[in-house]
């Protein structure tokens, strides 16, 4: 299959090594890997603070660098539930929803592909360690990933998956939110972060950056060891 | 006052007109979802009864025990006399407050306390001051544990809640087995004459209003007994 | 920003400070989850009895009008006097003036938001009517001269500690650690207050249309002490109340108790269908229910947003929200705290003055998932954010979008830019978490995350081409 990749803004300047497991994985399974260069960012920023004809604009661009694709595939539920829930209602009643939909139907989040779309679990990934891993809120409420990401660590070898009772609590971040209401991202974060620390384990795994970005962002105040991977690098680990 | 009626209606009717509003969130998917499908009754969704009368009343019995509902059930009304009167004896009971039926009387025949009878009316600090209630009651209801009184069936409104103690007596024939069958047969038995009082009552009183801590027997009835007797 | 905004980023700063407060609230709901849960599961299908219980209260909103007049017709035929509000004041003048003519002089209340709403207790103190409010956690509340903290646990904010300090000075008890003899002191003093009391108010937590009847679900008993002994009941409820069937109370009761308490039913779900009717021995001899719009029309006129008027009050997507379980209830500023609130508020008191509400949440979607009705409120903030962008932009906020939407559509200029970005990255730790820091919201408490050395568009093109 050929299959487009779609790195959302901060995975391409901040975590390009998470993208480059992306392709591994997909590439080890016998796909061919593209990346529509015209993309930059989804527009998610201007969407959540309400500023929807500025949302559109960069949407535009994500809508053509990806018109020729065949599928989408991204390593952040928060973005894909951007371009897979969010831009039908963006562009709804405008001369562009038709391509909208078109581009919803063909984004996929990186572990609901793997597993629902490809039917792959077991990627003969080595992982030695104790794991706990967050949800994404968009990935797991917007998009419904929630086993998709057990099912393929359960396959790592030498993972030890240990669940944190707050797995499914929001982590914080919210994009503008996070810097809007700092105090309440932060102590949201303290709670996520309490969690981790509870489980004993010495990876945090998640299938959104932009998540792990704000857990890391504690985690390093903190002076914790405890260290951050995305799912893709887990599952690209041999 | 019509004026505000008809200006409410007018603003419901102006906002609702050309404006269909989005039917239930189709586009959410929960992390939970199963198969979501519509035009159903209650019934499929709630929690299950079982058909038989027996099962019927072990499942009233164990959702009692969950609610701290005292149940018991009687084989004969001697059976039952012989609780009350170990009760009355254990609180000490001077005064009982109750309303007639052929069951209530029954159940009071051999009793020693003082008897209020709420038939035809009281004063409340004399309904205040007794020790128990004795009502009887339209239904019980095995998928909560649920007892449907009504003004007519559990003499009036406060009988059943007012004294700290309320013991309810019923017959097996009153089993039904949920909550919609209940709302059925209150619809059944009273048409377009509904008493102005039916309630539900799912256990003694309680809150959880002080740390989340349950406690019971917070404003109504500390203990609730309920006395079931075969037909 | 409003002063309402300001308001709240104080309070809300307060609170997460507090972090024993935090704690406190976590605790207090800790038990709640697990009860729900077994409460849910339960059910032969959870979410099949969501989408009927949304299913319903959509035909209901949808009918409004005509739901509403069945019900009003229904339960004046039996003597009640139903009364239409179109406003808060009209709602407050017509039971002041049932109380006036009717020669009251005490009033004892059940739990009911829809009074706060319409600030009822101090309308009829300031008219000389003692009022005392008979949930227990109201009645604490109402002692502190402080609002419900939270729409169905008013007091879970309180420690026992400081509620039996509380009795100790306001009813001279004596100090007690013990929650049952706390609820005892509460128990015997609104006995009396039960039996003086010649005016019961309170609220409904539904209203059938098929029989004419309003339906209460409380746990303590106070509600129907409250509607069976004073000589007059007065119901308060939001037009939204109201549903077509009594059988679909066999849905909505267990539904309320397992959303909003954890329980499978409440203890007590009392219909009332009108005052004392001829041949019941007691009742109330007046029952006056009156019918509040105050500005939900207007929320029944945006149709996206039209569901939240299918609220059923239960809190469960307080209990499961992030923002409410780290600022608490009181950061708010409103009636209805919690995700229903950040939604309602702005349609019931001015989107500009509390927009605020719907900036502040990370949309996580627990709120959503949580709601027995399926209220899209999450999706709801995300609208309240753009209706108010729409209508009034703040402008640093539309200058840096407008700059923001230009970059990213010129890529190559947004790639220079990012690698302009790595040339002064180097200065960044200079100013870190200092006010000089551009990225200061972040660095103050979170560490900000290095740019790589090159983006994978760079590195991407340099291996693949
Ligand atoms: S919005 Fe839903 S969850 Fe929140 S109080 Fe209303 S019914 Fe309950």
């Amino acid at each position: 299959m050929r299959i487009s990749l779609f790195v959302p803004c901060f995975v391409d300047q901040i975590y390009p090594q998470v993208a480059w497991s992306v392709v591994r994985v997909l590439e080890e399974l016998g796909h061919q890997v593209d990346f529509p260069e015209g993309q930059s960012c989804c527009g998610q920023p201007p969407f959540n603070t309400g500023y929807w004809d500025e949302a559109r604009t960069a949407a535009r661009v994500a809508l053509a660098a990806f018109r020729d694709s065949e599928v989408v595939v991204g390593p952040s539920g928060s973005c894909v539930a951007m371009m897979k829930v969010f831009y039908p209602q963006l562009f709804k009643g405008d001369s562009q929803e038709l391509e909208a939909r078109e581009l919803a139907a063909k984004t996929h989040e990186f572990s609901s592909f793997l597993v629902n779309t490809l039917g792959v679990t077991d990627l003969g990934a080595k992982f030695e360690g104790k794991v706990t891993f967050h949800d994404g809120c968009h990935g797991l409420r917007e998009l419904g990933v929630k086993k998709e990401p057990r099912a393929l660590l359960a396959n790592v070898r030498g993972l030890e998956l240990l669940e944190m009772a707050e797995a499914e609590s929001c982590c914080g971040f919210g994009g503008t939110f996070a810097v809007k209401f700092p105090t309440i991202s932060t102590a949201m974060d303290e709670v996520k972060c309490a969690s981790i620390l509870e489980t004993g384990a010495d990876v945090v795994v998640s299938n959104d950056s932009s998540c792990l970005m704000q857990i890391r962002g504690m985690l390093d105040k903190q002076k914790s060891t405890i260290r951050s991977l995305h799912l893709a690098e887990v599952l690209a680990s041999r | 006052m019509s004026d505000g009626k008809t200006i409410i209606l007018n603003r419901i009717r102006e906002a609702l007109r050309e404006n269909p509003a989005p039917r239930p969130h189709a586009s959410h998917t929960s992390s939970d979802q199963e198969e979501t499908p519509r035009d159903h009754t209650p019934r499929e969704w709630l929690p299950k009864v079982g058909e038989r009368l027996d099962e019927q009343i072990d499942l009233f019995a164990r959702q009692s025990e969950g609610l701290k509902t005292e149940f018991h059930r009687c084989g004969t009304m001697e059976d039952a006399r012989a609780i009350l009167s170990v009760l009355v004896a254990e609180g000490a009971w001077k005064k009982i407050a109750t309303h007639t039926t052929p069951d209530t009387s029954a159940l009071l025949e051999k009793n020693r306390a003082e008897i209020l009878k709420t038939d035809t009316g009281y004063q409340i600090d004399d309904l205040e001051s007794c020790d128990a209630g004795i009502t009887g009651c339209e239904c019980l209801v095995a998928q909560t544990g649920a007892i449907l009184v009504s003004a007519p069936s559990a003499g009036g409104r406060a009988l059943s809640v007012l004294p700290p103690h309320h013991i309810i007596i019923a017959r097996t024939s009153q089993m039904v087995p949920d909550l919609t069958a209940a709302l059925e047969l209150a619809k059944e038995r009273y048409g377009n004459k509904f008493p102005s009082f039916l309630s539900f009552i799912t256990g003694p009183s309680r809150t959880g209003d002080i740390e989340r801590i349950l406690v019971l027997g917070a404003h109504g009835p500390k203990r609730l007994t309920v006395l079931l007797l075969e037909d | 920003m409003t002063t309402f905004a300001s308001e709240f980023k104080k309070m809300a700063g307060r609170y997460t400070a507090d972090l024993t407060h935090r704690a406190f609230i976590k605790k207090a709901l800790s038990g709640y989850y697990q009860k729900r849960d077994d409460s849910k599961a339960s059910f032969q299908s959870w979410q099949g009895a969501r989408d009927l219980a949304a299913e319903t209260k959509y035909e209901a909103v949808n009918h409004l009008d005509r739901y509403l007049v069945e019900f009003a017709e229904k339960i004046e035929a039996r003597g009640a006097k139903i009364f239409w509000a179109p406003s808060a004041r009209e709602a407050r003048d017509y039971i002041l003036g049932v109380a006036r003519e009717n020669g009251v002089r005490s009033i004892i209340k059940s739990k009911t938001m829809t009074s706060e709403e319409i600030h009822l207790n101090d309308a009829l103190e300031k008219e000389g009517y003692g009022v005392f409010e008979s949930d227990l956690g109201e009645y604490i509340v109402q002692l502190r001269k402080e609002p419900p903290y939270h729409l169905v646990f008013p007091a879970m904010h309180l420690t026992r500690g400081q509620i039996s300090d509380l009795f100790q000075k306001e009813l001279g008890s004596a100090p007690t650690d013990s929650p049952e003899e706390l609820t005892m002191i509460a128990r015997r003093v609104m006995r009396r207050k039960y039996c003086e009391a010649d005016m019961g108010i309170s609220g409904a937590n539904f209203a059938v249309a098929e029989t004419g009847m309003i339906s209460i679900t409380e746990n303590e008993g106070n509600a129907r002490l409250t509607t069976s002994l004073p000589r007059i009941h007065v119901a308060i409820l939001g037009i939204e109340k109201v549903l077509p069937r009594l059988e679909d109370l066999a849905l909505f009761l267990p539904m309320l108790a397992t959303a909003g308490a954890g329980q499978q039913m409440t203890c007590y779900n009392t219909m009332y269908g009108g005052p004392r009717q001829p041949g019941e021995i007691d009742g109330p001899e007046q029952m006056h229910v009156v019918l509040l719009d105050n500005r939900r029309t207007e929320l029944l006129a945006d149709a996206e947003q039209r569901d939240t008027l299918g609220c059923i009050r239960c809190g469960a997507c307080l209990n499961v929200c992030p923002i409410f379980k780290n600022v608490g209830g009181y950061s708010y500023g409103t009636t209805y705290q919690g995700p229903i609130g950040s939604v309602i508020t702005p349609h019931l008191r001015g989107l500009q003055d509390w927009k605020h509400l719907s900036a502040a949440s990370s949309l996580c979607g627990a709120c959503t998932e949580a709601c027995p009705v399926k209220i899209d409120l999450h999706h709801h903030l995300l609208q309240n954010r753009r209706n108010a962008a729409a209508a009034k932009p703040v402008m640093i906020e539309k200058i840096s979008f407008l700059g923001f939407a230009w970059l990213m559509s010129h890529p190559s200029i947004y790639h220079l830019a990012a690698k302009l970005g790595r040339v002064f990255q180097p200065l960044h730790p200079i100013v870190n978490g200092t006010f000089l820091d551009p990225l200061i919201a972040w660095t103050r408490s979170r560490a900000f995350p290095n740019l790589a050395p090159t983006s994978f568009h760079e590195q991407w093109k340099k291996s693949r081409k």
